[in-house]
Parts: C-alpha cells; sequence; structure tokens
C-alpha cells in the first residue's frame, strides 16, 4: 500500500463495516444478540446431541432410565441400608432419585460446559460461529434428559405416596421448580465456562474437575438431607451455592427440606455473578483459543 | 466498486514449543505489564517465521504486517509457500483466530471453506448434516430449507439423503458438504484448497460456481491454492506471501510469475565445480555436476539429467545409478547405467527422461555410484531437485491429476 492509499484509507475511517476484526473486544460486550441471531444453530446441536447419542444402541433412549435407577438401587443398599444415613422421613429411594435427577443434570451440565473449548476444538478450528452456543446447546439437551427422568422421578414420588402411611406431599414451593432449573443451568454454565475458559492452555484444571465433581456430590445434601448435618459442620452446607436448591426441591416435592429465604438468594446471586464472569472470561479466551488449545 | 476487505498492518504472533511453567511465566508477565499500561514484552520478542532455521526465541511472528484490500467481486488469488502465513491469514478472516495487532474490515457475510464438511457429524443422515453444516455456517432454517433440493441436485446424493453420512463415500462426503458451502450465498466466500478433491465432472460443477458466485452475483472469493495454473485460469489479482509478509500485490499473472521466481531460488536444480578437489564425493568418486534441463520444466518437456563425475579409484568402469524421489520421499522409479573411465579422469553421461511422464510436483535425486560388481563407492541422496510444473489445460479440470506419475499413454476406442 502506498503513502497515498494510506492517507485515503485514514480519511474514509468513517466507513460502514459490518465487522472488525481485532485482537480485542470490549470486555462488557456480551455479544447476546449474536447468540441470539444463531438460535436456528442451537436447536440443530440439541437435536444432533439427542439424536446421535443412542444411535446404533439396541435400547436407545431407554438409557435415559436405566442409569439413574441403578445409581438409586445402589444408593439405597449402601447409604441407607448399610450406612444407615437418614433421608429426613423420606422413603430411601425417593429421596436418592430425586437428588440424583437433579444432581446429574447439574453435573452433566458443568463437566459439559467445563470442556466447550477443548471438547469442540476441531469445529471451532474451522468456522466461526458464537463459541457460547455450543454450551448453551450442551445445557438445553440437558434439560432435554432432565426431563425425561423428571417423569421417572414422577412416577415414583405417586407410587410411593399412595403407600399407607405416606407423608409425601407437595408444598407451595413446588412453583419455584422451573426457577431451581433455571438457576441450576445457569449456574453450572456459569462456573463450566469459567473453567474451560481457563483449561484451553492449562490442562491442570481438568484432571481437577474430574474428580473435584464427584467431591463435590459429598459436600451437596444429595445423598443425605441438610437436617443430618451436626451443627459444627452447618457452614459448609450454607457456603455451597447448590445446597438450598436441591433442599428447595425436597421441600417442593415431597414436603421436607431445610432451605432459607437467604440461601435461595445466595444461589441466585452465585448464578449470576458466575454468568457474567463466565461469559465475559469465555469470549476473551474465544478469540485466540486455538492457538493454545 | 467499493471495498470490502480492509487488512491494516494485521500481525499475528505465535509461541512454540510445549506449554509448561514457562509459559505460565510469560503469561504473567505480560498481563502484569498490561495492567500497568506498559507494552507487552513478549510482543517485542519473535522473529519471521521460516521453518528450516533453529530460531532463538519462542515466539515467532506468523504475518506481521499485512495490508490490503480486497474490491467487491474480486477474485483474489492467495499464494506462498508453505508455512508463509497463507492459512494463517484465513484463519483470521474466518475469525477462527484473532490477530495479535492490527484490524481487519469486513463488510457482508464471509464464508469459508477452509475445510468442507465441518461439524459433519457422522451418524446423522445427509439432510440432517446438510441442516447442521448450513446453521454452522450461519445459514437460517428457513434458508436451508428453501435450498434443500439445489444443494441435494448439486451434490447429486437424492438416494442417499436418510442415510448416515458415515455410510458415504468420501466423494459423495465431500460433493455433499461443498455443495451446502456452495449455496451460502455469503458476500464473501473463502476456499481453500477445495477443488484438490472430487472428480473431474464435480470439480467442473465446483469451479463454474466458483465463477458464478463472483461474476454472476458480484460476490467476492478468495483463493488459497498450490496450484499455479488454478490460481492464473480463476483469479484476476493476487497477493504473494513470504515468510508472514506480503511480497508482491499485483495481477494473478504476475503473482504467479513472482512466485515460481522464488521458487527456483530454493530448488536446486544443478551443482557444477570446476576442479575435483572442490567437489562432493570421497577419493573414490567425486561429483563434479548434476544438473537437471532445461530450466523450467512442464510435465510436457523432456527432462535431461546429466551427471559429471570424476574416478578417483582404480576401478575403470563405475555404475551410475540414481532414484528419482517424490516429496514424500517415494521412489518414482531408478535407474542405472554403467561407464568406462578411466582411473583419475572424469567423465559426463546423460540420462533422458521423457516429456508426459512424470506428474507436476518436486523431485530430487538420490544419487549412488558402485563398482561394476555393485561394491558402493559414493552416494549423494538430494543432491539436485527440480519441479515439474503444470501446464494451463485446454479443459475446465484444474485440479491436481492424481497419480505419482503422469504418463500419456496410448488409447484406442473400439466398437
Amino acid at each position: 500500500m502506498t503513502a497515498d492509499s494510506m492517507n485515503a484509507a485514514s480519511q474514509t475511517a468513517s466507513e460502514q463495516w459490518d465487522l472488525v476484526i481485532g485482537p480485542k473486544d470490549k470486555w462488557y460486550d456480551l455479544r447476546l444478540a449474536e447468540l441470539w441471531d444463531y438460535r436456528d444453530l442451537i436447536t440443530i446441536f440439541v437435536r444432533r446431541d439427542l439424536v446421535a447419542t443412542y444411535k446404533q444402541t439396541v435400547l436407545g433412549p431407554l438409557w435415559f432410565f436405566l442409569s439413574p435407577l441403578f445409581t438409586v438401587v445402589m444408593f439405597t443398599f449402601v447409604f441407607n441400608r448399610i450406612a444407615g444415613i437418614p433421608t429426613d422421613g423420606i422413603p430411601a429411594p425417593v429421596f436418592y432419585l430425586g437428588g440424583t435427577t437433579l444432581w446429574n443434570y447439574f453435573s452433566s451440565c458443568f463437566t459439559g460446559a467445563s470442556s466447550t473449548f477443548v471438547a469442540n476444538a476441531n469445529i471451532f478450528g474451522k468456522v466461526y460461529f458464537p463459541r457460547l452456543a455450543a454450551p448453551v446447546a450442551m445445557i438445553l439437551s440437558n434439560l432435554f434428559k432432565f426431563g425425561i427422568q423428571m417423569l421417572m422421578f414422577m412416577a415414583f414420588l405417586f407410587y410411593y405416596r399412595m403407600q399407607e402411611g405416606s407423608t409425601l406431599h407437595f408444598t407451595p414451593f413446588v412453583a419455584l421448580f422451573p426457577i431451581l432449573v433455571l438457576l441450576m443451568g445457569g449456574m453450572a454454565l456459569g462456573v463450566g465456562i469459567v473453567i474451560s475458559s481457563f483449561t484451553t492452555k492449562y490442562r491442570d484444571l481438568t484432571y481437577f474437575i474430574g474428580f473435584g465433581i464427584s467431591l463435590l456430590m459429598y459436600a451437596t445434601p444429595v445423598i443425605y438431607p441438610s437436617s443430618a448435618i451436626p451443627e459444627a459442620y452447618k457452614w459448609f452446607v450454607d457456603i455451597n451455592p447448590i445446597a438450598p436448591l436441591i433442599e428447595m426441591f425436597r421441600l417442593g416435592f415431597t414436603g421436607s427440606g431445610t432451605v432459607t429465604i437467604g440461601g435461595m438468594l445466595y444461589s441466585a446471586g452465585f448464578t449470576l455473578a458466575a454468568l457474567l464472569l463466565g461469559t465475559v472470561l469465555f469470549h476473551r479466551t474465544e478469540k485466540t483459543f486455538m492457538d493454545t488449545v | 466498486m467499493s471495498t470490502v476487505i480492509r487488512v491494516e498492518h494485521v500481525s499475528k504472533q505465535y509461541r512454540l514449543g510445549l506449554v509448561g511453567s514457562g509459559t505460565m511465566r510469560d503469561d504473567l508477565e505480560s498481563w502484569w505489564h498490561r495492567v500497568r499500561g506498559k507494552e507487552d514484552p513478549t510482543l517485542k520478542l519473535g522473529e519471521a517465521n521460516d521453518r528450516s532455521t533453529v530460531g532463538n526465541s519462542d515466539y515467532v511472528w506468523a504475518l506481521r504486517d499485512i495490508n490490503f484490500e480486497v474490491q467487491q467481486g474480486e477474485v483474489l488469488g492467495i499464494i506462498g509457500k508453505n508455512g508463509a502465513g497463507k492459512s494463517t491469514l484465513l484463519k483470521l478472516l474466518s475469525r477462527v483466530t484473532a490477530p495479535t495487532i492490527g484490524n481487519i474490515k469486513v463488510k457482508g457475510r464471509i464464508a469459508s471453506l477452509l475445510e468442507v464438511g465441518t461439524g459433519f457429524h457422522p451418524e446423522l443422515t445427509g439432510r440432517e448434516n446438510i441442516f447442521l453444516n448450513g446453521a454452522i455456517m450461519g445459514m437460517k432454517k428457513h434458508e436451508i430449507a428453501r435450498k434443500l433440493d439445489e444443494i441435494v441436485d448439486f451434490a447429486g446424493v437424492e438416494r442417499y439423503l436418510e442415510t448416515p453420512v458415515k455410510r458415504y463415500s468420501s466423494g459423495m462426503y465431500v460433493r455433499l458438504a461443498f455443495a451446502v458451502a456452495a449455496h451460502l450465498e455469503p458476500e464473501i466466500l473463502i476456499v481453500d484448497e477445495v477443488l484438490a478433491v472430487g472428480d473431474a465432472e464435480f470439480q467442473k460443477k465446483a469451479l463454474g460456481k466458483m465463477k458464478d458466485v463472483s461474476s454472476g452475483s458480484g460476490r467476492t472469493v478468495l483463493f488459497v491454492s498450490h496450484n499455479m495454473a488454478a490460481v492464473q485460469q480463476l483469479c484476476k489479482s493476487g497477493i504473494l506471501l513470504a515468510d508472514g509478509q506480503v511480497n508482491h500485490i499485483g495481477t494473478a499473472d504476475e503473482v504467479v510469475e513472482r512466485y515460481l521466481r522464488i521458487k527456483d531460488a530454493e530448488i536446486q536444480q544443478c551443482i557444477a565445480f570446476e576442479t575435483p578437489d572442490a567437489a562432493p564425493g570421497n577419493e573414490n568418486a567425486r561429483v563434479m555436476r548434476a544438473e537437471a534441463s532445461p530450466q523450467h520444466i512442464t510435465v510436457e518437456d523432456e527432462i535431461h539429467l546429466t551427471f559429471t563425475l570424476h574416478n578417483g579409484s582404480n576401478e575403470h568402469r563405475i555404475r551410475v545409478i540414481y532414484d528419482l524421489v517424490n516429496m514424500h520421499e517415494q521412489i518414482v522409479f531408478g535407474s542405472g547405467t554403467l561407464v568406462e573411465v578411466a582411473s583419475g579422469r572424469a567423465v559426463t553421461t546423460v540420462c533422458t527422461i521423457p516429456g508426459k511422464f512424470l506428474n507436476d510436483s518436486i523431485y530430487s535425486i538420490n544419487l549412488y555410484l558402485a563398482t561394476e560388481d555393485m561394491r558402493p563407492l559414493y552416494e549423494h541422496l538430494h543432491i539436485i531437485s527440480f519441479e515439474v510444473t503444470d501446464v494451463k489445460r485446454g479443459f475446465a479440470y484444474t485440479g491436481k491429476i492424481n497419480g505419482v506419475v503422469r504418463p500419456e499413454l496410448k488409447w484406442v476406442t473400439v466398437d
């Protein structure tokens, strides 16, 4: 380019460009409108996940039911029958199925989101689309699986309610269920994409997440109720933002759970903060992660 | 005419080597500098990206201060050796990664055929993959639905539309993938060597489509290829990249010619020495001259390999044997002869490789000298190398013709 044309270029700097590809964007530009623009892609991703998962299996979607079923049988046997951990007066299978259904939703969303960059490196390396479409679609397809598993939970719930002397009952808090699901998905997405932003270069976190998520389950009232925790360790559950969501779920569907307004607000605040931080970090990472992944 | 792409002072730095604690230290250091509003120290590092020499720095500049503009409707060829920065430039343009410094300004939608079939899922059917692939490239569902018939027709896969693509032949797979991409109707299309795949008929279609895209609808095409004949045929203008910098911008013919000149300088087509003492070899035999001629060899030319040897042994007959190897170190063929040469004297022997026999590629010669009873005297691998270039063909197929060799064979059609 000659000096003249450079001058001409700077004079026409006010020209309208549809896109400027530069080293960095403004951190507060979350580009959510662009994501919305690609909603068709998100729905197709969800379909792909659901269709492809169980292709070439004999039992197909039955696997959605089988794995939680086996888990519940195992948990009931080990934690309830052998270890004698109380279940808040709720029949053990209902208690565990509710807990694991919700927990599995969280943990699969979380592990999925935290491996976004590494798992999609191949496709991200060839074409541009809003990178957030991948984890968002993943959350949605997990939501679908969760919905199916909730049907099984409801079947269990009603079966045990019909038993004589059952104390199971809905409370008005059941109306909060959609918000619980939203918060849980949002939290998993937010924290997950924070992690995924860090793992593109340094894989150390990946190993930590692998066993961290299974340890986290024991720090969350999934296989025990909050009410069974000794006073001295209560703080441990109090700082866990997932705990109020699980307890609220139990309170709504079975009538027993320990949860405070403060706990719920804490969860909601944590989710929002995680989503905001996650999106900012994610956008920062997506620009150049292909160079380091 | 308006400018649809403006590349301004674009540079891209890569870090070489392994990620480890040293990387972390550099990251922290550059972060600390940025926090204090100082210049990032890692940006001062780095050297031109010459892959063949070992550099001192962990950082290299894959692109350095690139500036150019592309006008609407232009078909621009981007050429350069491997490692010149073509792929990096395309990655920046298609937003796979971001530049380290500088800006690229774009008007309109860019779609890239960096690698066709991106995101194809083997378990999904052809139809499902058309939608998936189209959506990844930024099409809306209804846009794809509207063009579905056209895409299927172009790819010629009607029968297999409901079959998972993992059952497709590789040709069908590529055709389907290209078909989706070709019907995107982006304002700017980036094409990277896709024409190297597919059969002749399909290439014709693909090329036709590319021409339509640029001439018919005023859309812009960036075409990256190693195939100079295709670049000359398709592009009006071109950019030559060398070591991450713009070497030349001009018409396609100009740029191609310049590229070939640069390449010539690197291919050692001839070595020659006045005296045996300076020549490579040992006390038994030395190679005073090895040459492939003519200077520019096309697939149609006869090639003469000339060897001048000095005999330092007591033998009076020497076997001159060579293997012709291609870039993949495959031996295309070997040949040899027995020459009479008195001890202490030199002799010249010439081997002729017929024209219309080798394919377009870079070849090198492994020379072996031996006694009559095949005792090795001296061997010299890759003593010379030469490139055989393609010629403009009379028909539309400009892709690479398959095969290690490309002999002209006799065909007779009988009823």
